[in-house]
């Protein structure tokens, strides 16, 4: 890997950045552009977002590198927040549309 | 756009604001000029990466926010004091208690805590700088210029007015039109980025940079809490970033994320600005905990009680802190389950909190307490605290926050547990360090008579409130009838919010006078401390430590004076030469850019926007292509500086 050194040129981080316009440009038009129904279209760009972070993680933030114990943890506890803040906002969002809805 | 809509105008308060302001800007440009000092401000203050130099600037600029905060509470004071009072109308009074708790939350208290952990953390740890010195001064340039382009808006374009929570639909287009609104989005935006990445900085620096010996069980109090906020702000800023990203998308570019129309959602921003929100109170509250330990410990001449109680309560407390968030609106309509499960996440908080205040309490225990400024600071904060803490679980009870939410007993609740919590470390933790940055301490007797005018002021300003509370006032209202019967408590509240300002000019009067007059301080440790920050000559050499401490166990430089080891023989240390970063005057150009460029958005001329944009980029290819490889300080060099501040100690 190239990551390492540092007199190569940093071909790891500008895959991942026009991987990651590439994805957002392709959920764009997904969203604005395609007649599909608002399910599979939130289905689709939830994915790649998904995927993105995933590039994310190894292009640009080392995820290969580092002592296991510490990054398993960071890992584990990041994704913790991530699904705290995500379920945690439809659950209550969701509540709150229900409760008006009555 | 018109002159004179750019321009506020038709307000004596703000002509007589514009004018101050440019003779103060005139003041400065011809001091600087008369003594040549332009260079000096650019070589040694404006270009600097050094840690030290960053948090004094920091700590300046949230005291001078301070006091912007502080007039804007006090005209909120005086327009309350009587009923039908008509000092300022309706329009004026929502934008000064807006702009007075987004100035107060996001440029006077946070940056008077990082400043703080500028000054503090990395000489705790026994590091020369931190883990990225650029990036700190980038931290600070983009917190700074974030901090100018909010308060601007009070002289040119008009400033926001939707409460510092800016809930949609009153801070949208429709009911906030103009450039209002998007001076908080965009000040709060360039601001945060500084917050992010100073988080990442100093999680790096305090994991990676420690002294040898140091484990993460022996940090200073202090530190740990600052690691702890790290995290805090890595994980909540995020948040922040987005959900203003999508209402300037709104604002400026007609999406409908959380308008009323075309499928927005409203409630969806309440509920992110607290998913920040919550976290924001415990990253201002946290380092304040840590501030209180470092006094409470060295001022009772014991080691802090309950060590690891303290750690493992602030862990907890931190992940607490993302599942509480909903109790900041109960009454928005969510349902009975998401209100019990967010109110008994809510109560559990109290549970590592009064952990820590019970290890306060027992640190001072049979302590051989010593009293003075510092500590009066840290004692007062206990019991006030705990005032606020009790309301604090009062408002957490979903059914009974439906009588309580929107009045005078939330005011009263939030400014005691952020006055006698952050503001009381604030200033403990600025006497306590003082001596170690500047080389003298300040005054102890102004400094006891501005603690007991502000700490009484404090009381007399905000308990009355709990009570205007229980009989129905509500907040942000700009006046009341006289039948309601508030007038007596709103007069006694005004009273105090006075004795506060008073406290405040002792405070600033005593920096001046110590400058002048107090003796230089004749070691670096002038309070007899237990942690590594005291073991440096006062002030600081740049480099932090001639030779890097080997740590044995907690309190380290306690230890060493204990084994009577004390002092480092610059004659006879083998000394190595020191490798320094670089100064650099990227970081500052870059802010200004930014700043233009919110600027530009705020008034949504896109030419100005896109250019400053395309200008940091530039400024970024600039910095990635700059191989900055610092400098070396050679070891004849650092035996002169050493031996000139040890000279004086003699």
């Amino acid at each position: 890997m190239t990551q390492n050194s540092h007199s190569n040129f940093p071909w790891n981080h500008v895959i991942g950045f026009i991987l990651s316009i590439a994805l957002t440009l392709l959920s764009v038009w997904i969203a604005l552009y395609t007649s599909l129904s608002i399910t599979a279209i939130i289905w689709i760009i939830v994915s790649l977002a998904i995927i993105q972070a995933g590039i994310q993680l190894f292009m640009f933030m080392h995820i290969r590198e580092g002592e296991g114990g510490a990054q398993v943890f960071t890992m584990v506890y990041s994704a913790i927040i991530g699904v705290i803040i995500v379920a945690g906002t439809i659950w209550v969002i969701n509540s709150m549309m229900h409760s008006m809805s009555m | 756009m018109q002159l004179d809509e750019f321009f506020v105008t038709g307000d004596p308060l703000i002509y007589g604001a514009d004018v101050s302001i440019i003779l103060s800007l005139i003041g400065i440009i011809f001091v600087l000029t008369k003594y040549k000092k332009w260079k000096w401000l650019w070589n040694e203050w404006l270009t600097t990466v050094d840690h030290k130099k960053l948090g004094v600037m920091y700590i300046i600029s949230a005291v001078l926010m301070l006091f912007r905060g502080g007039v804007d509470a006090m005209l909120m004071r005086a327009q309350l004091t009587l009923p039908n009072n008509e000092f300022l109308d309706s329009s004026h009074y929502n934008e000064i208690f807006t702009t007075h708790g987004t100035i107060m939350i996001i440029f006077m208290a946070m940056p008077f805590l990082i400043g703080l952990m500028n000054v503090v953390v990395p000489l705790q740890i026994g590091a020369r700088d931190v883990a990225y010195p650029f990036l700190n001064a980038v931290s600070f340039w983009t917190f700074f210029m974030g901090a100018m382009l909010f308060n601007i808006s009070f002289i040119i374009g008009g400033s926001p007015s939707a409460g510092w929570t800016s809930y949609v639909p009153m801070a949208g287009n429709e009911l906030s039109p103009g450039p209002g609104q998007n001076y908080y989005l965009l000040g709060l935006q360039v601001a945060g980025i500084g917050t992010l990445l100073t988080g990442i900085n100093f999680l790096v620096t305090i994991l990676k940079m420690r002294a040898p010996g140091m484990t993460l069980m022996r940090m200073p109090m202090f530190t740990w809490s600052s690691a702890i906020t790290c995290v805090l702000i890595i994980f909540a800023f995020p948040v922040l970033t987005v959900a203003l990203a999508l209402m300037t998308l709104d604002r400026i570019f007609g999406a409908h994320f959380f308008t009323l129309m075309d499928g927005g959602m409203p409630m969806l921003w309440a509920n992110l600005f607290w998913i920040w929100g919550h976290p924001e109170v415990y990253i201002v509250i946290l380092p304040a905990f840590g501030i209180f330990s470092e006094v409470i410990s060295t001022f009772s001449r014991k080691n802090l009680f309950g060590y690891k109680a303290m750690v493992y309560s602030m862990v907890v407390i931190a992940l607490l802190s993302f599942i509480v968030w909903v109790h900041h609106f109960f009454t928005m309509g969510a349902d009975a389950s998401v209100n019990s499960f967010f109110s008994l996440t809510t109560m559990a908080i109290a549970i590592p909190t009064g952990v820590k205040i019970f290890n306060w309490l027992l640190t001072l225990y049979k302590g051989r307490i010593k009293i003075n400024t510092a500590m009066l600071w840290s004692l007062a904060f206990i019991p006030n605290f705990v005032i606020g803490g009790v309301t604090g679980v009062m408002l957490a009870m979903a059914a009974a926050d439906y009588q309580y939410h929107n009045t005078y007993f939330l005011v009263a609740h939030f400014h005691y547990v952020l006055i006698s919590g952050t503001v009381y470390a604030c200033f403990a933790g600025l006497y306590y360090w003082y001596p170690k940055v500047f080389g003298h301490k300040l005054n102890e007797t102004l400094g006891k008579i501005s603690f007991w005018i502000f700490v009484i002021g404090f009381n007399v300003c905000f308990f009355p409130m709990y009570f205007l509370g229980f009989a129905g006032m509500p907040r942000r209202v700009h006046t009341y009838a006289e039948d309601t019967g508030w007038f007596e408590l709103n007069a006694v509240a005004s009273v105090g919010g006075v004795l506060m300002a008073i406290g405040f000019v002792i405070i600033v009067y005593n920096i001046y006078y110590s400058i002048r007059y107090a003796e230089r301080v004749k070691t670096g440790d002038p309070w007899d401390g237990r942690t590594l920050e005291w073991s440096t000559p006062a002030p600081v050499p740049y480099y932090n430590f001639a030779k890097i401490p080997d740590v044995h166990g907690l309190d380290p430089y306690w230890q060493i004076k204990k084994e009577g080891k004390q002092e480092l023989d610059i004659e006879e240390e083998r000394l190595e030469q020191i490798h320094m970063p670089d100064n650099s005057g990227v970081p500052v150009i870059m802010s200004v850019l930014l700043f233009i460029a919110g600027f530009g958005l705020v008034f949504e001329w896109m030419w100005m926007a896109i250019a400053a944009t395309i200008g940091v980029i530039v400024t970024m290819i600039m910095r990635s292509f700059d191989p900055d490889e610092g400098h070396h300080v050679e070891v004849e060099e650092i035996k002169e500086i050493e031996r000139n501040v040890r000279r004086k100690e003699d």
